[in-house]
């Protein structure tokens, strides 16, 4: 390929790159989407509006996301009508999600995106990763990964800092 | 005939970039399933290492005896 060729190619190739690379994740400071526009599958909380909220994105696969559910449900329990605890599931076949929460028994509100298009719109880094918004819908802490007490401890800690 | 190179290659560019994919963290379902993982079978994983320490013409090695020979 001669130089002149290359040099027209280069851009484009590059720009393609820069496209099929772009990535528009929820971030801090973001408010989460409309969640009834997403067909999710399962009861969406009344309104999340006024209440503490965590976002929790997990896979029945995902065994971190299986560390991690004793410590949301205890935060569910511990903080009541105060916290909403909304945890998505993303796996593309019901019944591994059923059967997962047959093993792990929660007293949470779990949905599923199975069509996985609230998850390709919030883009998480990792499996698991929580979201905690404030009143507003606001996202004002990210989790990426479980990493037990040390995770359970910032939750308590945010959380704390959102209610008081 | 420049013009037409361009495109060709431009073409190619598209084809190629077109083909391109990453996983997304919430799409490692099958990478995650246990079928995926190499080492499922445990006798499979001990012939597959005997394999490869008699390749290797290595004693010892994956906790597999012999001299190397591939023939036991």
């Amino acid at each position: 390929m001669n130089t002149s060729l290359f040099k027209k190619i280069m851009p484009a190739a590059l720009l393609i790159g820069s496209l099929l690379s772009a990535n528009a994740a929820l971030k801090v400071g973001d408010i989460l989407p409309d969640l009834s526009t997403f067909q999710l599958e399962g009861k969406l909380p009344g309104s999340l509006k006024g209440k503490v909220v965590i976002v929790d994105f997990w896979a029945s696969w995902c065994l971190p996301c299986a560390e991690s559910f004793p410590t949301m449900d205890a935060l569910q329990k511990k903080y009541g009508d105060r916290l909403v605890v909304l945890a998505v599931n993303v796996d593309e076949n019901s019944s591994n999600m059923e059967k997962f929460l047959k093993e792990h028994s929660v007293s949470f509100t779990v949905v599923r995106d199975g069509k996985q298009k609230l998850v390709a719109v919030v883009s998480p880094e990792t499996m698991p990763t929580s979201f905690i918004l404030d009143a507003s819908g606001k996202v004002c802490f990210l989790h990426n990964g479980f990493h037990g007490d040390k995770t359970r401890q910032e939750y308590v800690k945010e959380i704390d800092s959102l209610l008081k | 005939m420049k013009t037409l190179t361009f495109l060709l290659a431009a073409a190619a560019v598209l084809i190629a970039g077109a083909g391109c994919a990453s996983v997304k963290p919430w799409q490692r379902g099958n990478l995650a399933d246990y079928t995926m993982r190499s080492d499922r079978d445990p006798v499979g994983t001990e012939q597959s290492e005997h394999i490869w320490f008699s390749r290797e013409e290595a004693n010892g090695g994956a906790g597999v005896g012999g001299g190397g020979c591939g023939c036991n």
